[in-house]
């Protein structure tokens, strides 16, 4: 049967599984979104978002829609994926289940917990019904199909005036109890007015078996929140992921979203982000290192409705071998949003001979009173840069990695969780395959 | 120390170097002078083991070692530095992450561990007072929107780091002001021992009044066509090449 097929007979099952009110909002928009994806399916390279990104190797796999549940793993096992040098609340995920032994949730300044369990309070089955697919598209397949069979996943919920000095860590861990799995988990993050908010979100697959991860993150920042949320990609190679990430911005909000992206069979990160306000800013940036026949396509859309807002985009590209990368940064300045500032930067560099990028900076401007740039640049190792380095005496494969990193040291320097940054700065040494011995 | 014989070198399909011989012993300075264009450059980058060129005949020795066959790292690690003449930019690395790492490469390469980080900051901190440098360049990207000037005085502080054998300063001194050139080129002769050489490539007589050289060389269409003393320099400064030709 094909996968299509398969989600559709079993969207009946999941229903019936008892555990759903079947009164509630979120059962009619599940409801809806199967409908949805019956009708949109998986989207194709005919599809004008997808035309640089094939989805056929990882369609093709006989994915368990219901994974087992009930394996556990150990700590220590799993350490290495956590923050686990800084205090912070958890929420963890294994198979698609949620792991309390792992997490380390709170009800007290901030709801930090889980979607299922959320849905069974009414306090925030209110709240959920509220915001709960508010701003995720319609028009895609995989977030309606992540809709359809939204279950699990973090519920994070700040009151407003609320400085979280703990950091939130996302981690959804996959045991590879069965052969091909499909997981869809559900974040619903919503940070109230003056709050404030760390969050790191990663997926991994502890083993070889083949993993495709559909995932739906909604976030919502009302008056003045300030929201940084990193995402690690690191994972095994037949681990994708689909990772769908939608933002609601009111007046004075600042959000950023950090990718990270090291590994992976086939990693696409969609963001979109909506402005409900003015003096707004947005910041999305990315660094992708990968090899061997990786493939990691970044598409971001971001919606200026209002005066006086800003957006900042900075990616950058490293591909080896016969990687193989895309970078789409849709910006769609509205006829009222006068005074925008729009900046988006993509930067590649080709290591491998076969590697390739396709980048395509897409401006649909309707105002005449804004400042937007944009600008693109592919390029190989610069051959004089490098001799000056090894004429030091820094060997070439050292050198090398010196300068990619200094590359990418801009999108680091970003992180604002110290624990966070040396780690992917160390993530990014044993990516380059050197000990640089220092931080930069 | 260094011996060029017969040295013929450039390009894939251009000769720029056409059959160098020098001889430079431990403890020696000597200046290289020469009309632009005339491969002063390229006998740095072949020294050094810049890829680029390709060595098409001739030998360059040092300390008896044939070093035709060696990395650029490797050259550097048996001793040679270039002062660039055109140092080049590298964002993202500060000129003090910069220096430790080529230090503790060299020191890997010697079998050595890493230098403590209170010794390297001991020495980064002496050799930035010694050159009079602003302690901020050291933590700013290397060299990326410094003036040509703090270029050049950021080279010789990468020399006094690495304290080489065998230093080549290729137009050290263009870019750089009276004062700094006086402060650089006292650096220099405070890092040169009876063990270690130095080249000296320039146009003009004012940086070898500083450094003193024992031999004046002119370059002149991958030749060198006449060497003599430090006289020569004054000689050339007021007349010029067309004597020699
Ligand atoms: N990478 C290169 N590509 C093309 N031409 C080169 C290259 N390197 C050197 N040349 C040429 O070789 C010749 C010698 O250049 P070089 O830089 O060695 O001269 P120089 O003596 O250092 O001159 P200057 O006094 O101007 O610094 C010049 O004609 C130069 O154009
Ligand atoms: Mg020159």
């Amino acid at each position: 049967m094909k996968l299509k097929d398969k989600l559709l007979a079993s969207f009946m099952a999941f229903e019936n599984k008892g555990d759903i009110d079947l009164d509630s909002n979120v059962h009619k928009i599940r409801t809806e979104a199967i409908e949805t994806f019956e009708k949109l399916g998986f989207p194709t390279k005919k599809d004008e978002e997808w035309k640089y990104t094939s989805l056929k190797t990882i369609l093709k796999n006989d994915y368990s829609v219901f994974p087992k549940i009930g394996k556990t793993v150990e700590l220590k096992y799993v350490k290495e994926y956590f923050l686990h040098e800084i205090d912070s609340y958890k929420i963890v995920f294994v198979d698609g289940a949620y792991n309390s032994f792992l997490s380390d949730t709170t009800h007290e300044e901030a709801d930090v917990c889980l979607l299922s369990a959320a849905l069974k309070k009414p306090k925030y089955k209110m709240i959920i019904d509220h915001y709960f697919d508010n701003i995720t598209s319609k028009k895609d397949g995989f977030s309606s199909l992540n809709t359809a069979f939204s279950v699990e996943g973090a519920f994070i919920n700040i009151p407003k005036n609320t400085i979280l000095e703990k950091p939130i860590q996302i981690l959804y861990f996959s045991t590879g109890s069965e052969k091909e799995i499909l997981l869809q988990p559900r974040n619903l993050v919503i940070v109230g007015e003056n709050s404030h908010v760390q969050i790191y979100e990663r997926h991994q697959s502890l083993d070889n078996n083949a993993i495709l991860t559909n995932c739906v993150l909604e976030i919502f920042a009302h008056k003045r929140a300030i929201i940084d949320y990193y995402k690690v990609q690191n994972d095994k190679e037949n681990a994708s992921i689909i990772d769908n990430t939608y933002v609601q911005q009111r007046q004075n909000s600042i959000v950023s979203i950090n990718t990270f992206t090291f590994g992976g069979k086939l990693t696409r990160n969609n963001i979109e982000v909506f402005h409900e306000g003015e003096h707004i800013t947005s910041n999305l940036n990315g660094i992708t290192i990968i090899e061997g026949k990786q493939h990691v396509d970044n598409h971001t859309v971001i919606n200026h409705k209002y005066e006086n807002c800003e957006s900042n985009e900075l990616y950058k590209g490293i591909y080896d071998d016969s990687a193989t990368g895309v970078f789409n940064g849709k910006v769609i300045v509205d006829q009222k949003a006068q005074k925008t500032n729009a900046f988006q930067q993509n930067d590649n560099i080709l290591v491998g001979d076969k590697a390739s990028i396709n980048a395509k900076p897409q401006l649909e401007i309707f105002a005449d009173d804004v400042k937007c740039s944009h600008g693109c640049t592919i390029g190989q190792l610069d051959e004089k840069a490098l001799f000056y380095l090894q004429s030091r005496g820094i060997p070439k494969k050292e050198a090398k990695a010196l300068m990619l990193f200094a590359f990418g040291n801009d999108v680091v320097e970003k992180i604002k969780i110290p624990a966070l940054k040396s780690r992917v700065t160390k993530l990014i040494s044993e990516k380059l395959n050197v000990e640089l011995g220092f931080e930069i | 120390m260094l011996s060029i014989k017969n040295l013929h070198a450039g390009l894939e399909d251009k000769e720029i170097l056409t059959g160098i011989n020098l001889e430079i012993k431990p403890g020696e300075v000597h200046a290289i002078m020469g009309p632009n264009g005339s491969g002063k450059s390229t006998l740095s980058s072949v020294i050094s083991g810049n890829e680029t060129y390709k060595v098409n005949k001739g030998e360059i020795t040092l300390n008896g070692e044939n070093i035709l066959d060696l990395s650029p790292d490797e050259r550097a690690h048996k001793g040679v530095f270039l002062s660039f003449q055109y140092p080049i930019e590298i964002p993202g690395v500060t000129t003090t992450n910069f220096i430790k790492t080529a230090i503790n490469q060299k020191r890997k390469a010697q079998g050595l561990g890493d230098l403590p980080a209170k010794d390297m900051l001991k020495m980064i901190r002496e050799k930035a007072a010694m050159l009079e440098m602003d302690r901020t360049f050291l933590s700013r990207s290397l060299n990326e929107g410094f003036s040509g000037g703090e270029k050049k005085r950021n080279e010789i502080f990468q020399m006094a780091m690495l304290e080489p054998k065998l230093a080549i300063l290729d137009e050290t001194d263009s870019g750089l002001d009276i004062d700094a050139l006086k402060i650089v080129a006292n650096g220099v002769n405070k890092l040169k021992t009876k063990d270690n050489a130095t080249i000296i490539i320039t146009h003009y007589q004012r940086l070898l009044d500083y450094i003193v050289p024992d031999f004046v060389h002119v370059l002149y269409n991958g030749k060198i066509i006449k060497s003599g003393g430090k006289e020569l320099a004054h000689e050339l400064e007021e007349k010029g090449y067309d004597w020699l030709k």
